[in-house]
């Protein structure tokens, strides 16, 4: 359970959004749509808690959330943190290890993605969608209930783009939350927030 | 594997992996003490007062090469924001990417010092005393600079507003260290000097680690 209350955010000397006021429970997903500018990727940033807002705040549910943030949630941005230099064996595995993976997740994560056939390969060599499937393959090897995505499904061609809305189906499923900011619709149903026109 | 293990592993794979940076610091290095003769004259009686000093200028100097990227290669890829997510806070990410660096860098460059020194006229019986306190200092190169290095985060230029932040903190252990050789020259006991040393590198050690997570995360948000 997430709940953003009264939430105000700015960047510099513009203010983002006021009192923005929303829950996510288990089991439901939620669109960020805006236009470019609106402040979606702020707002996922505030709620992993690396903004600190100029009023309002975030909880989750009965957890602090110091620790729902260390334990409890993937923040997986528009830049997908892995190394160019390393093989994709080597960046998924530190990942998933670093997150707290429980034994086989990366097998599970490397099964369901089709990552095999890139493990071995450079991350600089992967092309943009290949990479964001090694990046989304860190949610499924170290499972933590809250998904916080910025643009997921982007680089991301047909048939992953309904591969990864498989992927978010099952952890909706699960009772996992998800609140990701679009600019297509989610392959999932989908509550919508929309953070309008950039301020 | 622990976390802070696996973290650690990672560090020192990417200092050493794409280029041998570590050795490029050694070379850089040992590329200073050659030009110092050329510079001041290849007396003997000029370079031997001067060669712990020298050589710990170039320690210092050569530590500064691969700060630069220590924090910002993760701020540009986004790995610093799966740095942050962890169950691990960031003062222990600070504190095992410092000692990464001063595993991957600090240690060859205690290793080349006596070369350097040596090679400038300094006694050779000294080599261990120089290669011993170049590691200390290395230490505190490593935490100090590591906060230069967190501190310049995000900015263009980044490397040159590291060394103009981190030069003066490197003072003290250039003072200290040069002054352990100097006195050993002397046949008087270093350890005084090294006791400085050691205590200025325990207080880098304790001081940085949480200043430099509190600019990491200023940078964030």
């Amino acid at each position: 359970m997430i709940a953003v209350s009264s939430l105000t955010l700015s960047r510099g000397e513009r203010v983002l959004f006021r009192d923005l006021s929303f829950t996510v429970a288990p089991s439901e997903a939620v669109a960020l749509t805006g236009a470019n500018g609106a402040g979606k990727t702020s707002l996922l940033r505030a709620v992993a808690g690396f903004i600190r807002p100029d009023a309002g705040e975030v909880t989750f549910g009965d957890t602090d959330p110091a620790e729902a943030r260390a334990r409890g949630l993937h923040l997986l941005g528009h830049l997908d943190g892995l190394k160019g230099g390393r093989t994709a064996r080597a960046e998924l595995a530190f990942q998933a290890e670093w997150l707290g993976a429980e034994p086989g997740g990366v097998e599970r994560a490397v099964e369901a993605l089709t990552l095999k056939p890139l493990l071995d390969l450079e991350v600089r060599k992967l092309s943009a969608g290949q990479r964001r499937r090694v990046a989304l393959a860190r949610l499924l090897a170290a499972p933590r209930p809250i998904w916080l995505l910025d643009e997921p499904l982007s680089p991301l061609d047909a048939r992953w783009r309904a591969g990864v809305g498989a992927m978010m189906q099952a952890h909706l499923d699960g009772g996992g939350s998800i609140i990701a900011a679009v600019h297509d619709p989610l392959p999932v149903a989908a509550k919508a927030l929309d953070l309008g026109g950039a301020a | 594997m622990s976390a802070l293990g696996i973290l650690f592993r990672r560090e020192l794979s990417l200092a050493w992996g794409g280029g041998g940076g570590p050795l490029l610091a050694c070379g850089f290095m040992l590329c200073l003490t050659a030009i110092l003769p050329l510079a001041a004259g290849a007396d003997a009686a000029i370079l031997a007062p001067v060669a712990p000093g020298m050589a710990w200028l170039a320690l210092a100097l050569a530590s500064l090469l691969s700060l630069e990227k220590l924090f910002e290669r993760d701020f540009e890829d986004g790995a610093l924001d799966l740095l942050s997510t962890a169950s691990v806070p960031l003062e222990g990410v600070f504190v095992v990417k410092a000692t990464a660096q001063w595993l991957a860098t600090g240690l060859p460059l205690a290793l080349t010092a006596p070369v350097a020194a040596i090679a400038l006229g300094q006694p050779a019986d000294l080599a261990l005393l120089t290669a011993v306190a170049a590691a200390i200092g290395g230490l505190g190169f490593a935490f100090t600079g590591a906060l230069g290095a967190a501190l310049a985060l995000g900015a263009k230029r980044g490397g040159l507003l590291i060394a103009v932040v981190v030069l003066p903190l490197f003072i003290p252990p250039v003072v200290f260290g040069a002054g352990a050789l100097v006195r050993a020259a002397q046949d008087l006991s270093p350890v005084p000097a090294l006791a400085l040393l050691g205590a200025y590198v325990l207080f880098a050690c304790a001081i940085s680690p949480v200043a430099g997570a509190a600019a990491i995360r200023n940078t964030q948000g």
